[in-house]
């Protein structure tokens, strides 16, 4: 009997997301006195997997099949639960992200399972009773979802823990051959595009992030370096990608995509309503706005009033003298 | 081309949060309510334009309650065909999903259109768990639809990027910003919508599989603490020894 979590590998790596789903699914395995597997669909050859023994895994199961790339939920879902027959799993645990919210509720219907997405704590189970906490209204307030189905999926929101890596641990890893045979994906890949961003949004720890207070995107240089100097991603609000001074996928907020990095700093945004939903589950937000009675400062843990062309080139020297002074 | 748009309802964004029943039921009691984004200004809308060159009909399909349908007059208004209401408190997402798949089973719709989440419980759920339970292709975050021949060409989010897909139509996909721009209805569009057929059928009877015990508000923040413009530094040691982020 074990906890199924679904890992991903990104440009060569096991995502850190899949590290924290695992870590979660390993407290989960715990409760239950029983053992973590995780599963990863596709292409391994040439990844270290060890690090998700690390986080918890006693079992990485890989399962590589040409008929898995067109991302089809259908196929998918078929390895899955054929995956979860032979593990007897009945705790099935995401990532909640680009590629769960494509999975995750497919499988639940074929496996009649309660889904709880983006969940943000850790389950509490008590006799036979499985409550877990949800992020609702756009991160204004949670919810507690009594999962009442024998089979449950738990997508854990990315960054709501730490990733906890014991080196003592130790897992097997084998090889899944998948059960395909006769079944043919609908689905067909045309054209990927991949953005060349060195730190993925969703994922990122920091992120540096600037609204219409920029005037126009040939003044984006700014925030570029400081994001450079920092290590961190960069975002925006959404009339700026909607005029097209930035990329679709920076759009963050109640119509774009939702993060909560470590750190969020926004340079010359306002702080509407519907930006927040997308960012105020962020741990530090530092705002920069030339208004004093601009919104975002109420959401704020730390401001400057000002001139965001003026400012952020001192933060990035200030920044550069810190690092070189950590040495 | 036979389109169903599910829609649900979701209190407008600006709407103050607050709970009753010792926080286990969200306080309707004042706040507006609108047709959830995603499924008025992408869905419902590519699914007319594509009507419109094409032919066919779109169908909207709310699982609620009598108190939505001015909602759903108002996907009408806009210029769906013909409505369909489950009359059934949609609290559960396994629910509203086999609904609305009892519904459309034998109804041989070529599209079935979700937005991409509820603004109000963030699920993303609802558009694959239909999928899965009429066994049809699912296509999450579509940013762009198209009809070639029998196929719909989707462009959607992925991890890092956009992908082009084709699929063989009937298909379940999740719309999210990029496919369409908001229709406003007007008079025209407001006064058929009154004679527009809003049909109401009982619920199917389909099983719950979670249940919403307790809500709770998130703290905001408590203040903000101003840091002088002259003096970068200090936020950087802010931000080091205090916040513990860099
Ligand atoms: C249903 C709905 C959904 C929405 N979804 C989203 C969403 O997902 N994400 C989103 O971001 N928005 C969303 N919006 C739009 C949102 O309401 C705001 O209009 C938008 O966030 C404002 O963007 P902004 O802060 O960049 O621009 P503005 O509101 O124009 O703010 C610019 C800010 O820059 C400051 N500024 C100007 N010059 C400088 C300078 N030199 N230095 C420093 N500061 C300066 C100004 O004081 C001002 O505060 C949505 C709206 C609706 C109705
Ligand atoms: N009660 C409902 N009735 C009809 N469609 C719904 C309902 N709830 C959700 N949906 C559809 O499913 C999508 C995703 O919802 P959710 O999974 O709840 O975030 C929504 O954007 C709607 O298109």
């Amino acid at each position: 009997m074990s906890v199924l979590v679904i890992a991903e590998i990104s440009k060569g790596k096991i995502k850190k997301a899949s590290l924290e789903a695992t870590n979660y699914a390993f407290q989960i395995a715990s409760q239950l006195s029983k053992t973590v597997t995780a599963l990863i669909l596709g292409e391994t050859s040439g990844v270290n997997l060890d690090d998700l023994g690390k986080a918890g895994a006693s079992k990485i199961l890989t399962a590589n099949d040409k008929k898995l790339e067109s991302g089809d939920a259908k196929i998918i879902c078929k390895v899955i639960s054929d995956v979860m027959a032979q593990e007897s799993s009945e705790v099935i645990v995401f990532s909640h992200d680009f590629n769960s919210k494509n999975i995750a509720p497919y499988l639940a219907a074929k496996v009649n399972a309660g889904i709880v997405p983006a969940a943000v704590d850790f389950p509490s189970i008590e006799n036979g009773v499985f409550l877990v906490k949800k992020n609702v209204f756009s991160g204004k307030a949670n919810a507690t979802y009594q999962i009442e189905s024998a089979i449950k999926i738990l997508c854990l929101l990315p960054n709501s823990f730490p990733v906890e890596l014991d080196k003592n641990k130790e897992c097997v890893i084998e090889q899944y051959t998948a059960q395909l045979d006769g079944l043919e994906s609908k689905i067909k890949i045309r054209e990927t595009k991949k953005s060349s961003d060195s730190i993925n949004l969703p994922e990122a720890e920091l992120v540096v992030s600037a609204g219409r207070g920029l005037k126009g995107p040939e003044n984006w240089g700014i925030i570029e370096e400081l994001a450079t100097e920092l290590g961190a991603a960069t975002a925006c609000s959404r009339p700026v990608s909607d005029i097209g001074w930035r990329p679709h996928h920076e759009h963050v907020g109640q119509t774009g995509i939702a993060i909560r990095p470590n750190l969020y700093i926004a340079i010359g945004i306002s702080g509407a309503i519907q930006h927040l939903a997308g960012v105020n589950g962020s741990k530090t937000i530092v705002v920069i706005n030339k208004d004093p009675e601009a919104p975002f400062f109420k959401a704020a843990d730390y401001g400057i009033i000002g001139d965001a062309f003026e400012i952020v080139p001192k933060i990035t020297a200030a920044l550069k003298n810190f690092k070189s002074s950590q040495h | 081309m036979k389109i169903l748009v599910c829609i649900s309802k979701a209190p407008d964004t600006t709407t103050k949060i607050l709970f009753k029943d010792n926080d286990s039921v969200f306080n309707e009691d004042g706040v507006t309510f609108i047709i959830n984004p995603y499924d008025e200004w992408y869905a419902l809308v590519r699914a007319l334009e594509l009507k419109e060159t094409l032919g066919g009909t779109v169908t909207v399909l709310h699982v609620g309650l009598a108190s939505s349908d001015t909602e759903i007059r108002k996907a009408l208004a806009i210029g769906a065909d013909d409505a369909v209401r489950i009359d059934a408190e949609p609290n559960d997402a396994s629910f509203v999903a086999k609904e609305i798949a009892e519904f459309a089973k034998d109804k041989s719709f070529d599209l079935i259109l979700v937005g991409k989440e509820t603004i109000s419980f963030n699920g993303a759920t609802v558009g694959g768990q239909i999928a899965g339970s009429l066994d049809l292709p699912f296509i999450s975050l579509a940013t762009k639809l198209d009809i070639e021949s029998n196929n719909a060409i989707v462009e959607h989010d992925i991890d890092g990027g956009i992908e082009v897909l084709e699929c063989e139509m009937p298909l379940v996909i999740s719309c999210s910003k990029g496919m369409a721009e908001a229709r406003i209805p007007n008079m025209r569009g407001i006064m058929a919508a009154r004679t527009k057929p809003l049909l109401v059928l009982p619920s199917f009877g389909s099983q719950r599989l979670t249940n919403t015990i307790k809500y709770s508000l998130n703290p905001g923040r408590t203040t903000c603490k101003f840091i002088d413009a002259e003096n970068a530094q200090q936020l950087i040691e802010l931000l080091h020894n205090e916040a513990k982020v860099i």
